[in-house]
């Protein structure tokens, strides 16, 4: 009756066999592929790098304005220009400038090339409902997979550093952003792609200009959870290279510095309500045309 | 009429819906009925062995209560649907062979379309959506916009070229529709229930901007209503739909005058027929020695006042200058009178 109360588990020898040739089969991988990897990535840290340098080498005023100038740019809201303005100087005053660059840096080219790939797939998946089944799982593993257990085959891979901060960012950040293209494309109501077809459009002219227009406010809705998908991510890069204000917080974690784990938080706090305020007063905007006197 | 002036030719057309819709024209052709097929095979027939002859230069309507397949033909004609069998003519060229770039060809130049439920583009304006059409064929947009603002102009929108489709009342999002299908100077419009969502009276003026613009431009439009009166105001021809098969096509007189059975009947009841039946299609053979005369195109209702006030209680029907015939009152009372179709007695034919 031992079959009902323990479960019949596989034999202990051939568990731990079958452990170790996951893993030597991996690192043999890791090992004769290792260099040919990381030299593919070098553009990737390269760009970050470079432009992490810009933000660092920028004057800090100069930054400030900048960073203003894109609160406008993005709300026209002056309360978000204002507190944008008070948020940096805190920041710069608190002493974490620096590390806040890095982050914007890590998080702003986490998001850039997130669109650069989630939208083309996104794309791909509303075009197809057999490339839809196969993403969609994909997806489903990216985001419920513990962010720890990625982290083993990308820093085995590319060891500790940049590249594999950003990757792993990534990883956690892309679903959104694909999963909304998908959806938005798919909501464009049939009639008006009905109305593109009668007049002769191609499959060109009905991508850029009725379903992509159409699917932009969620598209944006996908680039904003992005973006805190990737400052969510800040603490856990740092373990594996990322640095950035995810330094000082894991520091102060290992050695209970209470006031720089918060100060540090705060920042990144700070940022998220930025990034988040702006992009979503942007995605308003970018509806405007739905508003009208005959409701829609 | 020869084959040269029809416009549009629809030749043993069917369409069926379901997974396997080929293996199933051949049960409906064996005289299968719609409920049969879809409680038997899960298919629906959407329509049937359709042949009609589409005249350039006319108003064809095509009417059917809903669901009898009125969308579901229009849609064929710029091949929007694929049809399980049959053929597609357009002007003398087989719609149904042509590839992609042919078919876009097609649908860029030679047929236009408006939708009842306008089907604009929310995130353009009015001039940009009118320009439409000529955007898609790749004409730069400053030529497009001033090609596109005549019949903004037209269709009575000018100073509205900068709103967005949601600030218009359904009217005038219907004239953006109407503006976008003719500026790419397409022969062919294909309106389907096109003024259905506007309430009556701007669903008259839409009539009325389309008559006008008809009375200039002569475009072979293909015309769909449920609305008798509609169909009677704009149609030179009318077919009428019934479960996916064509149960009458023919002029508006003929219509109403020989409804083909009770499906048909039931349509015409309640119409005025003083109003739309004309002197030529009820006088008698023989024109009177003396009488008032009648050009044959009057209705009856005038045809009667004249009867009525006039010593003799005969008319002579003048068409085109020429003695055709007679109408006494007599005639007009009959014509009045309503018919119950050519199967007299029940009207079960659900
Ligand atoms: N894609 C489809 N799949 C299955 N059945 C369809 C499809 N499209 C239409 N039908 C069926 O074909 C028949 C005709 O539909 P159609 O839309 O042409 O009717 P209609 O005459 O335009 O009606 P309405 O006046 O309501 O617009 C209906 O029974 C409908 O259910
Ligand atoms: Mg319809």
């Amino acid at each position: 009756m031992s079959f009902f109360t323990e479960f019949p588990v596989m034999e202990r020898e051939s568990l731990r066999d079958l452990k170790k040739a996951i893993d030597s089969t991996f690192r043999d991988f890791t090992r004769e592929n290792g260099e040919l990897i990381e030299a593919l990535f070098d553009p990737l840290k390269d760009f970050l790098l470079w432009f992490q340098k810009i933000l660092l080498a920028t004057p800090w005023p100069i930054m400030i304005l900048i960073f203003c100038g894109l609160a406008w740019l993005g709300s026209r809201s002056w309360k978000m220009v204002v507190g944008t303005a008070i948020a940096f100087l805190l920041i710069g005053y608190f002493d974490m400038w620096e590390d806040t660059m890095v982050t914007t840096a890590m998080v702003s080219v986490a998001t850039v090339l997130c669109i650069a790939i989630g939208i083309p797939v996104g794309v791909a998946m509303a075009r197809s409902d057999r490339i839809q089944a196969v993403i969609t799982p994909i997806l489903d593993i990216m985001q419920t997979i513990p962010s720890f257990v990625y982290l083993i085959p990308v820093v085995m891979l590319l060891g500790i550093g940049k590249a594999p901060a950003l990757i792993a960012v990534m990883i956690y950040a892309i679903p959104p952003i694909v999963r909304l293209t998908n959806l938005g494309i798919r909501l464009v109501q049939a009639d008006v792609l009905e109305a593109a077809d009668s007049f002769g459009a191609s499959y060109r002219q009905r991508l850029f200009g009725v379903q992509i227009p159409l699917a932009l406010p969620n598209i944006f809705a996908g680039v904003n959870q992005t973006i805190m998908m990737a400052l969510a991510m800040v603490v856990i890069a740092a373990l594996i290279g990322g640095s950035g204000l995810g330094t000082p917080v894991l520091r102060a974690v290992n050695n209970q510095y209470l006031a720089l784990g918060v100060f540090n938080g705060m920042a990144i706090v700070a940022l998220a309500i930025i990034f988040d305020r702006v992009s979503q007063a942007y995605g308003k905007r970018l509806q405007k045309h739905r508003e009208g006197g005959h409701g829609v | 009429m020869s084959d040269e002036q029809m416009k549009v030719q629809i030749k043993n057309l069917y369409k069926i819906f379901g997974s396997n819709p080929k293996a199933m024209v051949e049960k409906v052709q064996g005289g299968m009925g719609k409920p049969e097929l879809l409680e038997k095979h899960g298919h629906v027939l959407g329509l049937k062995d359709i042949n009609l002859d589409i005249p350039a230069r006319k108003v064809q309507v095509i009417m059917g209560l809903s669901g009898s397949g009125k969308s579901t033909l229009i849609r064929h004609i710029n091949r929007l649907i694929e049809p399980t069998a049959g053929e597609m003519i357009v002007d003398g060229e087989d719609v149904l062979s042509m590839n992609d770039n042919d078919l876009r060809e097609f649908r860029r130049k030679k047929a236009s379309m408006v939708f009842q439920k306008f089907a604009l583009l929310p995130h353009r304006t009015v001039a940009e959506n009118a320009a439409y059409g000529l955007t898609i064929q790749n004409i730069p947009t400053s030529e497009a916009m001033s090609r596109s603002q005549k019949w903004i102009d037209r269709v009575g929108l000018s100073g509205f070229e900068n709103h967005y489709p949601a600030q218009l009342s359904g009217g005038m999002q219907q004239r953006v529709g109407l503006a976008r299908a003719l500026a790419t100077d397409a022969e062919i419009l294909l309106m389907d229930e096109a003024f259905s969502a506007l309430d009556p009276l701007i669903r008259t003026d839409m009539q009325n901007v389309m008559l006008d613009l008809q009375e200039e431009l002569h475009k072979t439009i293909i015309f769909i209503t449920h609305d008798l009166d509609e169909a009677l105001r704009i149609g030179d021809n009318i077919a009428i739909l019934r479960d996916g098969s064509m149960v009458q096509e023919g002029s508006p007189q003929q219509i109403v005058l020989d409804p083909a059975d009770d499906y048909v009947s039931d349509f015409i009841k309640d119409i005025n027929r003083g109003r739309v039946l004309e002197v030529g299609s009820v006088m008698h053979a023989k024109p009177p020695a003396k009488g008032p005369e009648l050009e044959a195109s009057t209705v009856l209702e005038e045809a009667m006042q004249v009867l009525v006030s006039s010593k003799i209680k005969e008319a002579i029907v003048v068409r085109d200058g020429k003695k055709v015939g007679g109408l006494s009152m007599e005639d007009c009372v009959k014509a009045m009178a309503r018919t119950q179709g050519r199967s007299e007695g029940s009207s079960a034919y659900t």
